[in-house]
Parts: C-alpha cells; structure tokens; sequence
C-alpha cells in the first residue's frame, strides 16, 4: 500500500491521487485550531462576564447565573468547535485550511455529517492518556497517517494546500499550438510557469531556446541577433505567442 | 522522455473549458449544486477524466497533466460529496435503522447488563466484607456525609442551581457512554474495564449506604432518572463490544474495513442515545435532588422515561411518521 497517497478508482476509470498528510501537518492545524478555539471560548467568557457584571441596566444578580451564561457557551465553543466547524466547512476547519489539508473519505469525497461526528467523538480515546498521545501514535505508525477516529469514520487526511489555485491559475494561462510537438509545448509552459523564479540570464537563454525550436518546427526563419536584442518582458511575450500558435 | 508527438488540437482547444470549470468549482465548493450545476459538474468531470488520461500519455509529468490532475481531484471531491441529511432520512434514522440496530445488539446488550450486574454485586459484597475499602470508590466528602446521616446530594441544590446541575450532569453521562463505546476499539477491553468499574462503584456506594441506612434514600435518588441513564450506559457499552468484535472477527476483508462498517452502524444509536441521556440529565438535575418530590411522582416519572426509552428504541416513537 502506498502510505503517501490515496489512490482512488474514479468511475470514470482514470485514478485519482490524493497526496496523505502526515503527522507535522496535522498537528499544525490542531494546534491553530486549538487556539482558535480557545481564543473564541475566552473571548465569549470576559465579554459575558463583563457586560453582566459591569452593566447595572442588565440586573444579573446572582453569580450562579453569570456563570451559566459565561462559563456554558464558552464550554460549548471550545468542545464543539471541532464538530461543528468540520461539518459546516465539510471537513475542513481554519487550521487546516491554513496548514493546507482537508479531511475525505475514502473516495476521496467530502465526508458525511456521520462520519465527521464519528471521527470527533473518538477524540474521546485519541486524546488519551494526554496531549492526543493515542492519536499522535496511530497517526505515526498507520499505514495511511490515520488516527482511531480516522479509522473508525473512514477518513483521512489529504493536502489541500494551494495546488488548486495554482493550478487553476496555470490553466487559465496555458498555451497549447497544436502544430508544436508535445514535449515542447509542456516546456514552453513549464518555462513561462516557473520564469519568474529563475535568474534572468538562465530565463533568456533558454526562452531564446525554445523560441528557436518552435521557429525551426513550424518552418519560420529565426533571427537570433534581434533575440538576444530582446529584455525580458518581450521574450516571455514572444513565448507565450510562439506556444500559442503566433509568430516567433 | 516524453514522446515527440504533436499537441492535440482538441487538447488545445480544450483549455477554455478547464478555466470555465476552474471558476464554476469555486462557486460549487461553497453552497449546495443545484440539479443544472450537479450535471454541468458531472458532465466535466466525465470530460476532465479524458483531458487528464491524454494528458498523462502526451505530456506526462509536465506541469499541465499536474495542474489537470488537481482540477480532476477537486471536481471528484465534489462529484463524490455525501448529500446532507434531510427530515425524511432522519425520521428512516429513528424509525428504522435505530431499532434495526439495537436489535442487533441484543446478545452484546445482554452480556453488557450481566457484566454490570455481577460487577454490582462484586462492589457489593467488596464494601460489605472490607467497609474500609469504600475509600477506593467514594470521595472523602461523599463518606463523610453518609457517616453523617445523610446522603451527599442533600442540599445539593443549595449549592448549585438545577439547570446548571443538570448541564453537567448530561455531559457527564454522555461523555462517559461515549467512552464506554469508543473504548470498545481495545479488542473490547476498555468497554468492559468502564462497565466493570461502573457497576462495581454502584454496588460499592449501595453497600455503603446500607451500612448507614441511607440505601432506600438513594434508591430514591437514582429511581426517576437512574433506570434509562443505566441502560444507556449499557447501551453504550453493547456498541462498544460490537466495535472490539468488529476487529477480533472482522466479517469484511479487512479490519479496518470491518470497524469502519461497525462503527458506522451504531454511530447512529447516539442519535437516541443523546436525547435520552439529555432528558436523565434534566431529570437527575430537577427532579431526583428535589426533597419535595415524594416516591410516587418519582416511580411514575421513572416509569415514563423507561416507556420513553422503550419507545424511542423500538421505533414506535417515529413509525407513523415513518409511514407518512
């Protein structure tokens, strides 16, 4: 089994892969999460607090009440947080959203309200006997980085980082000449994806590359004394051209 | 190496509709689909798997089979997305699979009563042979109050108000009769080390209270809300038997297979479970402290909650509807 990704029979029969968070990802997003909630539950118990007892309009008398009303939903705040944020976000929380994982199924779906609730009541027994010591463990030694309300639920852990924006930003911005031969058009794209974050002299060297090979491809005379005349911005435009179907 | 073949024109052509999807995705993952979105994001996913295995063989590993495979990953979490419970699934929940289950728990439910009754008896005859023991069960306070005369929930309402009681007193029973269930995923051990040692407090604090001839006024304490809140626990605990027999004799392939199905099938007892240990809260925290409250109000308010209990896990509670 491959404890890195989940692998998941699409119907429409070509796989998914999910890559697995391991433990350092998800005690991230605990810990976040856990001073979310703690901050919130806090922060409802002194607001309470005060506007009872600093607010004579208000006529709280008695401190048993000004207990309830402080201490109770700042209880529910800091226990509930977990099962009812997961639900609401459908298996992500802000600390996971930050640390960039998300909980699915084993279909790689979103996971059911059950199986949510079911994963956040084993806390119960992953948090013992201290400091999630049962799940920290079961998620080190697991095959698939689960901890025992994982395993009981049928989730897990995958990262959800900022792959999809990513991703959806290099879509929007692919350039596919369908008279350029495949592997040039996934290195034109590869060049203009990562050009920003190369040294100047390495981008132009290889932009004129590839721009020399797309014109020897669709049989259009190449001119290198203008091209090495060319800065930065205009090459990156003549690529992107170039890979797009216009001229070099 | 990658193969030197032309770019597929349709592939070519096919960029305009990932962004399309790119931005539609955004706005699926945020709310419900409607049915016109559910098909459009159907209809891509079907369309994506197609870029993403010619992706694979005419550009693999480049950033684009990368990129596709990620947009491919979010729309089959969205494709896959369990739908939200509704009132009609909820009424099948009490009306059918609740019943169903505990059905199938009987001979776990069964062995669970009996473990708690002999561990009853054990603290029994414990406290009764060693009265001294009774410091490995009770709390100082508690054994200074019955060496006193009186039980430790005399006044108790002095000191704290019964809405308040009674929130604690719920959360508590929930808490441990979740522990009892999930600590079944010890082989079953840890749920027959929480009913044991339930059962042996029971027997242990009644002895005690014998000693000092408070029984018959804790019996009346514990009468109203004590029945259901016992059964509940042992209700629990049956669950959690379940989930170690899941794991000693897994009937799936696997046993995480195994547990996750099991878990899945009584996960949805808490659904009644919860409920009721809410009502024994609110009667534990109103009713059973209240000096007031005579032993007929009580036997009859206890009657009514087992009634209740009996209702709600047989279905009957919820058929009609169910049937509606």
């Amino acid at each position: 089994m491959n404890t890195d990704s989940l692998v998941v029979r699409s119907p429409t029969g070509v796989d998914v892969a999910l890559a697995i968070a391991g433990p350092g990802s998800r005690s991230y997003a605990f810990i976040i999460d856990w001073h979310i909630r703690l901050l919130l539950a806090l922060t409802w118990f002194a607001v309470a607090a005060f506007l009872q007892t600093g607010f004579s309009f208000l006529k709280v008398k008695s401190m048993t009440t000004v207990g309830v009303i402080s201490l109770g939903p700042a209880l529910a705040i800091y226990f509930f947080y977990h099962p009812l944020v997961e639900v609401a976000m459908r298996g992500r929380t802000p600390g996971k959203r930050t640390a960039g994982v998300r909980i699915v199924n084993r279909q790689g779906g979103t996971p059911s309200t059950l199986a949510l609730l079911i994963r956040n009541a084993f806390r119960l027994i992953d948090s013992l006997p201290a400091l999630y010591a049962v799940g920290l463990c079961t998620t080190i030694f697991s095959a698939q980085r689960v901890r025992l309300g994982d395993l009981a639920a049928g989730t897990l852990l995958v990262h959800d980082g900022g792959e999809e924006a990513k991703a959806l930003a290099q879509l929007g911005s692919l350039s596919l000449n369908p008279t350029v031969d495949a592997a040039t058009v996934a290195l034109g794209n590869d060049l203009l994806l990562r050009w920003r974050d190369l040294q100047p002299s390495v981008r132009r060297q290889l932009g004129r590359e590839l721009l020399a090979r797309i014109a020897t491809a669709a049989g259009t005379p190449y001119q290198p004394v203008t091209m090495d005349a060319l800065d930065d911005r205009e090459l990156e435009r003549r690529l992107r051209r170039a890979l797009s179907g216009g001229p070099t | 190496m990658m193969p030197s073949t032309r770019t597929p024109s349709w592939l070519a052509q096919r960029s305009a509709v990932w962004s399309r999807l790119g931005a539609a995705l955004l706005t699926w993952r945020r709310g419900r689909l409607s049915r016109q979105d559910a098909l459009q994001a159907l209809d891509g996913y079907r369309g994506l798997a197609r870029d993403v295995a010619s992706a694979r063989k005419a550009l693999p590993g480049s950033s684009i089979t990368l990129a596709l495979e990620t947009l491919y990953a979010s729309l089959h979490n969205i494709v896959n997305r369990e739908p939200r419970h509704t009132l009609a699934s909820l009424r099948h929940l009490y009306a059918v699979e609740i019943p169903a289950t505990v059905q199938e728990l009987k001979p776990a439910l069964l062995g669970v009563w009996l473990l708690f009754a002999l561990s009853v008896g054990a603290g029994w005859w414990l406290i009764h042979t060693w009265p001294t023991l009774v410091n490995l069960v009770a709390s100082p306070d508690m054994i200074q109050h019955v060496e006193h005369g009186e039980l430790w929930t005399d006044g108790i309402l002095n000191v704290t108000p019964s809405s308040l009681l009674s929130v604690r007193i719920f959360t508590n029973n929930i808490v441990v009769t979740l522990f009892a269930c999930a600590a079944g995923i010890f082989y079953g051990l840890g749920t027959f080390y929480v009913i044991a040692n339930n059962g042996l407090m029971l027997g242990a604090v009644f002895a005690f209270t014998r000693q000092h001839g408070l029984d018959g006024d804790l019996l009346k304490f514990i009468f109203a809300h004590g029945t259901v809140e016992l059964s509940m626990i042992c209700l629990g605990g049956a669950a959690g038997v379940a989930l170690g027999e899941s794991l000693i004799r897994p009937k799936l392939p696997s046993r995480r297979d195994s547990l996750q199905q099991c878990t899945a099938r009584i996960a949805r007892l808490f659904a009644a479970l919860i409920p009721l240990l809410v009502i024994c809260g609110l009667i534990e925290g109103f009713v059973s402290p209240d000096p007031a409250i005579g032993w007929p109000v009580r036997f009859v308010i206890g009657l009514a909650n087992l009634a209740l209990m009996y209702a709600v896990l047989t279905g009957r509670f919820f058929r009609s509807g169910a049937a509606a």
